[in-house]
């Protein structure tokens, strides 16, 4: 069977859901520019997708710029103390009202190009020679209002979300279960705070952004693709006779050389609407040399047993639908930033256990740069793999790319939380779902 | 005790920009103090390398590490091999201390690096903090600021 695209006519509903079946997808999501324009306009703006984190605008009038999906933002401090995400566009030509990736608007917007002014929520405060718009029944226009206002934003711990569309699913009935990960990674700090740590590692990937998101939770392709450096450090330990303490490497790097029997034991846990994570019993992070005067410092706070409990959770990857990864255990997010059906940027964050030894932070640090950055060894190959999909993609000798390790005989059901085999392939599967869900939800239904 | 002149010591970051673009990486490692730190920081005029994210801080260990992947079987991302180039200005030796035997140079370059079809070019400033050792020179730390640090990058696969 294949699904061929045709150049003119106009997708409807039916035409997306083709592309997903229980244990396949076809090439063209992640290929095909039209595809990629449903995406923009239908996906990202029906789903919750992460925007910034609150410490990067701690102050009235302090702002960043960012991306959901195609559309520019601006998330800013408004002075009732919450925070805004704003349509980086100025309603008169359309010059983007904030320029800077990051700075302080003082107490209100000033668009660079005509001086009209708004205030941190966006509301149009004036415009210069106003007498100009007299009985010109500007104010009916929907421009008067000022700078447009995302969908909807929630603040959840710290985390700013928003919602491009009017309306939709609520951030409970879209997240639900899921934000036991982000809660587990702000429990970590013994003030139960996180904040921002410096400015992201930008990655460019010449890939579609769901192969970046379907990597964080491919356990069978470490041992495979980073044997070249997972597989050297352990290596160059050995030749050294396995010193103590371990260098930094071995500690950051050597996991993911463990064996697929790792992986396997470790777990994959779903949840509804295209959320998941690795790592449910244990993880590649599980054995980190501890700092001292930290577990006193959560004791302090939660007592043994309740720190215990946050501790013990080792959690690897989890996947907030659709495009950011979270690493409670070393506070890390990913945010996978689809730029064309075949470019996409990757912006790794780290984040502060507030009232936590700097240790941790510096450990981080250290995760962030060996594992993340465009000089990673390990990233290295992690992008090869993607770019040369990519390319291969382009073959016309099969149309169909498989999800189908460990699918079960019975047709899945995403809509319960399952925990299953830490190699399966259905988290891919439930975000395959998800995508489904949320793409044609708001879009036209043919007559079939 | 040797004594070192400017001549020497810029010949030296002549040198060891050569050794980069030729490969022959054995001999750039063995330049090295065993505590030096590769250091190319992530924003503009960092002033820390633990607590916020570099692009690289390179113990001996993992530079020992990247120079033995690059010629590796099962290195992907090196199949075709990455080259480089790095064109340098003159340094400027900010420190000569023969004295305490210990050197600081300044050096702009642009380095560029290409494998298949792509051809990437960085404009940098390297200050290398050198030591005497045994009557040599040796790199005590490297420290590699990208002009367009805070930009979007492919990969960088050798060391500019």
């Amino acid at each position: 069977m294949t699904v061929q695209m045709q150049a003119k006519k106009a997708f409807d509903a039916q035409d997306i859901e083709r592309l997903v079946q229980d244990h396949q997808v076809h090439r063209d999501v992640y290929t095909s520019q039209d595809v990629y324009a449903l995406e923009m306009q239908h996906l990202f703006a029906n789903v919750w997708v992460f925007v910034g984190h609150d410490s990067q605008t701690p102050k009235h009038g302090d702002y960043f710029t960012t991306q959901i999906g195609s559309q520019p933002v601006i998330q800013v401090r408004h002075s009732d103390g919450a925070i805004k995400v704003l349509h980086n566009r100025c309603p008169h030509k359309g010059t983007k009202i904030a320029i800077d990736r990051h700075g302080n608007t003082g107490t209100f917007f000033r668009c660079p190009y005509h001086a009209w002014s708004f205030e941190t929520d966006g509301r149009l405060k004036a415009v210069p020679l106003d007498s100009g718009y007299a009985d010109t029944s500007f104010e009916t226009t929907e421009n008067a209002n000022g700078i447009k206002p995302v969908g909807a934003v929630r603040n959840y711990r710290g985390f700013i979300f928003a919602r491009l569309a009017d309306s939709g699913i609520s951030f409970e009935d879209f997240f639900g279960d899921s934000l036991s990960s982000i809660d587990n990674m702000v429990d970590r700090s013994p003030e139960g705070r996180l904040e921002v740590a410096g400015p992201p590692l930008r990655y460019m990937h010449k890939c579609n952004w769901k192969m970046l998101v379907e990597n964080q939770t491919d356990t069978c392709h470490p041992m495979v693709a980073h044997q070249s450096s997972a597989g050297t450090a352990v290596r160059i330990w050995e030749e050294l006779g396995n010193p103590e303490p371990r260098p930094p490497a071995m500690q950051i790097i050597a996991p993911f050389m463990s064996p697929y029997e790792f992986f396997e034991k470790m777990g994959i846990r779903t949840w509804p609407n295209g959320h998941g994570h690795t790592g449910v019993s244990h993880s590649i992070h599980s054995d980190y040399d501890s700092i001292p005067g930290y577990f006193e410092a959560m004791c302090a706070t939660y007592g043994e047993t309740g720190a215990k409990a946050i501790l013990d959770e080792n959690r690897h990857n989890t996947i907030y639908f659709p495009n950011i990864m979270v690493k409670g255990p070393i506070q890390q997010l990913r945010n996978f930033i689809p730029l064309g059906p075949d470019k996409t940027l990757v912006e790794s964050y780290i984040y502060r256990l507030v009232g936590a030894p700097d240790e941790l932070l510096a450990r981080t640090a250290m995760y962030n740069r060996m594992i993340n950055a465009p000089t990673s060894i390990v990233g290295h190959d992690d992008l090869e793999m993607y770019e040369r999909a990519q390319e291969g993609l382009l073959s016309d000798g099969l149309e169909w790319v498989n999800l189908q390790r460990l699918h079960p005989s019975a047709p899945e059901d995403f809509s319960q939380e399952a925990v299953e085999n830490g190699t399966t392939e259905r988290q891919m599967r439930n975000q395959f779902d998800a995508w489904k869900t949320f793409m044609t939800s708001t879009m036209p239904r043919g007559a079939s | 005790m040797t004594d070192f002149t400017r001549d020497e010591i810029i010949d030296f970051i002549y040198a060891e920009a050569r050794m980069l673009d030729e490969g022959r990486y054995d001999e750039w490692l063995a330049l090295w103090l065993d505590d030096g730190h590769y250091w190319m920081p992530l924003d503009y005029k960092q002033d820390d390398p633990h607590l916020t994210t570099s692009l690289l801080y390179e113990d001996m260990f993992m530079l020992k590490l990247r120079v033995r992947r690059l010629k590796g079987a099962r290195t992907y991302s090196q199949k075709p091999k990455s080259r480089c180039s790095h064109v340098i200005q003159r340094p400027f030796v900010d420190l000569l201390d023969n004295e305490a035997g210990r050197y600081q140079t300044n050096t702009a370059m642009h380095y560029v690096e290409t494998r298949l079809d792509d051809q990437m070019l960085l404009a940098l400033t390297a200050t290398h903090d050198l030591a005497r050792v045994d009557g040599a020179l040796r790199i005590a730390g490297k420290r590699v600021d990208l002009l367009n640090c805070d930009a979007a990058f492919g990969n960088i696969q050798l060391l500019p």
